[in-house]
């Protein structure tokens, strides 16, 4: 296994009181898993994410444990956290845009980088070129400024950055959502393709588009309101939802290869909690079709087929 | 009917707007009542500048857009708040559309202020009780609220509502979904079908193909400004032609169907078009029947072209 989270528990501190963005999550990703992280706007995906690399100032841990090859992450300690980052637990921001310094030449910024890592650039210099040539990009970019680079490129190029170490976990945070089309599907298999070459071990990507994360997860992981809803392969939650929440999520999605005419999809009426002071039991129980008397409990993640993780009273 | 005829628009750019730059050339279609037609392109592609150049926002550089066989140019000074009776537009981010000061039925307020100031307050309480309705809102919900307690959702809607007050037979549609989960999303699209069997004609522009295809009759689809391929929806979709429309087709991430390995399909693009076209006539040959592709020499040497060939034999053995 190479990261293992266990009911780890991140709130957000603010003057109304705590917000409860992550609460009790468990799951464990393996070697050369690629896990997508699906979900709406505020269920915490975000915040897993952040959660692993590095919590900003309004973050507290609350509870729970990060094991990353067996050896347990300090995240909430910000110094000793230092150490994994970069080398073992690396980031590639949603805003790659604006990820690179503008008033630095792009090698001269990763030289940079590399230093205050401890790592020589001449060490890596080889390794980088090649690795720009995989994702055909000219290594003359080392010599450009950001803003010479059109929005994929520099995308391509900050994953190439990201990843020069190996790290053993890769987190991509809605990477692909303010590229085009034709552009993100180059990056989204670029990013498979460093899974491939052994880049990387193993991958969280992060979006809220499930069509995306289904071309190129081993894994989907659903969350909803700081809990986890539903974990399987990307198949299975495509295919064969179980949680009245997946499956509602999956039939609002309009496809391409399917003609509408007068048919409609529909949406999944009401809107999340407020995780201030989320309510006891199942979180999505007042917009669920299927609540019942027993959803005022808490419903546990069982693991209903090898696998296949629901956290559903009728899962 | 809302007609674009032979649109373009250049924008200088540089220091003194030395150079100029096309943003949109050449571009005719035209949106019915009761229709939805997508305009799909990718960043720079030129969808929302025709967007504004429809709500008068910005001017146009050369060709016209006619409401109704008027050229919307006419409409200046005084009749600019006519046409702004009947055309409206919805944008992207719902979030910054609000003064976050002010409560957010303030938008609604201000149309009554501008357009209707002779209305009594119960006829006018009335109109926006209708009007909310219509975008399927509780007024209980959004009235009073400030713009931070409301979600997307309600904030967008609020807007449609807010051009429903006014006749608008037209609505433009600038990416209202995009800033939306996707469990609110469909909501919005569904709200825009409503509308379309209300008479009302809706441009709607977006970069995701998936929703294009759900809501619309009408595809336009846009590349540098120019369109490479527009008809009815079905055909577009079923039956791309121009490699370019087939490239961007074939990105779209889909639930049921991973992406092939065959890489790129005729991405090598049109040596034709990339060249340019014929200066005089028709741009957009018609493949079969309220199906139109960029192509400027209709015999050989054009993927569209041949492709097209090859599609109208298939179809006519069915």
């Amino acid at each position: 296994m190479t990261l293992r989270v266990n009911d780890l528990k991140v709130y957000y501190k603010t003057l109304r009181g705590e917000v409860k963005a992550l609460d009790g999550v468990t799951f464990e990703i393996g070697d050369a898993e690629i896990l997508g992280l699906a979900g709406e706007s505020g269920c915490g995906k975000s915040t897993l994410g952040k959660a692993l690399i590095r919590m900003d100032g309004r973050m507290r841990l609350r509870g729970g444990t990060v094991e990353l090859d067996g050896e347990r992450l300090p995240i909430d300690d910000d110094a000793k956290m230092n150490r994994y980052r970069y080398h073992e637990v690396s980031l590639i921001p949603q805003y790659s845009m604006s990820a690179m310094n503008p008033t630095r030449r792009i090698g001269r910024m990763i030289r940079e980088l590399l230093e205050s890592r401890g790592v020589r650039y001449a060490d890596v210099a080889e390794e980088l070129v090649r690795r720009l040539r995989l994702v055909e990009l000219d290594p003359d970019v080392l010599n450009r400024y950001p803003i010479e680079l059109s929005g994929g490129m520099k995308q391509r190029t900050v994953m190439v950055i990201s990843t020069l170490l190996n790290p053993s976990l890769l987190i991509a945070d809605e990477i692909t959502s303010a590229l085009d089309v034709s552009t993100q599907k180059a990056v989204a298999k670029a990013l498979a393709g460093f899974r491939e070459h052994g880049f990387v071990k193993s991958m969280i990507f992060v979006t809220h588009d499930i069509s995306l994360t289904y071309q190129i997860a081993d894994t989907i992981m659903v969350m909803y309101a700081g809990k986890l809803a539903e974990k399987a392969s990307a198949a299975a939650i495509v295919n064969k939802p179980r949680h009245p929440y997946t499956q509602l999520l999956i039939s609002s999605l309009p496809e391409v290869g399917v003609r509408y005419a007068d048919k409609r999809l529909s949406g999944i009426p009401g809107s999340p909690p407020s995780l201030l002071d989320p309510p006891a039991g199942c979180r999505f129980r007042d917009r669920c079709p299927l609540a019942f008397a027993k959803c005022a409990e808490e419903p546990p993640v069982t693991e209903v087929a090898p696998g296949h993780y629901v956290a559903c009273w009728k899962g | 009917m809302l007609r674009l005829d032979r649109v373009t628009k250049r924008y200088g750019v540089g220091a003194f707007g030395g150079t100029t730059f096309t943003a949109v050339r050449d571009v005719s279609f035209a949106v019915a009542p009761g229709e939805v037609v997508s305009l799909i392109g990718e960043s720079g592609s030129g969808k929302s500048t025709i967007g504004k150049m429809i709500l008068k926002l910005i001017p146009v550089s050369e060709g016209s857009i006619t409401l109704d066989g008027t050229d919307i140019g006419a409409f200046a000074r005084r009749r600019r708040k006519e046409y702004y009776r009947h055309v409206q537009g919805v944008f992207q981010d719902p979030f910054s559309c609000y003064n976050p000061v002010f409560k957010a039925d303030r938008v609604l307020r201000m149309i009554k202020e501008e357009y209707f100031p002779r209305v009594g307050r119960a006829e006018w309480d009335e109109r926006v009780a209708a009007a909310l309705e219509s975008v399927r809102l509780d007024p209980g919900a959004v009235l009073g609220r400030y713009p931070h307690q409301l979600s997307g959702g309600q904030l967008q809607r609020l807007l449609v509502a807010r051009a429903l007050l006014l006749d608008i037979r037209y609505l433009v549609a600038d990416e209202i979904t995009s800033m939306l989960d996707a469990s609110t999303r469909i909501d919005v699209l569904n709200l825009l079908a409503d509308l379309r069997a209300r008479g009302l004609g809706v441009l709607f522009i977006t970069h995701d193909l998936a929703l294009g295809n759900y809501i619309s009759a009408k595809t336009v689809v846009l590349r540098r400004g120019e369109v490479v391929e527009m008809g009815e929806t079905g055909k577009v979709f079923a039956n791309p032609l121009h490699p370019y429309a087939r490239r961007l087709l074939a990105s779209v991430p889909q639930l049921h169907a991973r992406w092939d390995g065959d890489e790129d399909a005729g991405a090598a693009g049109c040596a034709l078009h990339d060249g340019g076209h014929a200066a005089e006539g028709e741009r957009l040959a018609e493949v079969e029947p309220g199906h139109f592709v960029a192509c400027a020499g209709a015999e050989g040497g054009c993927a569209a072209a041949t492709d097209g060939g090859r599609a109208k034999a298939v179809s006519h053995r069915r």
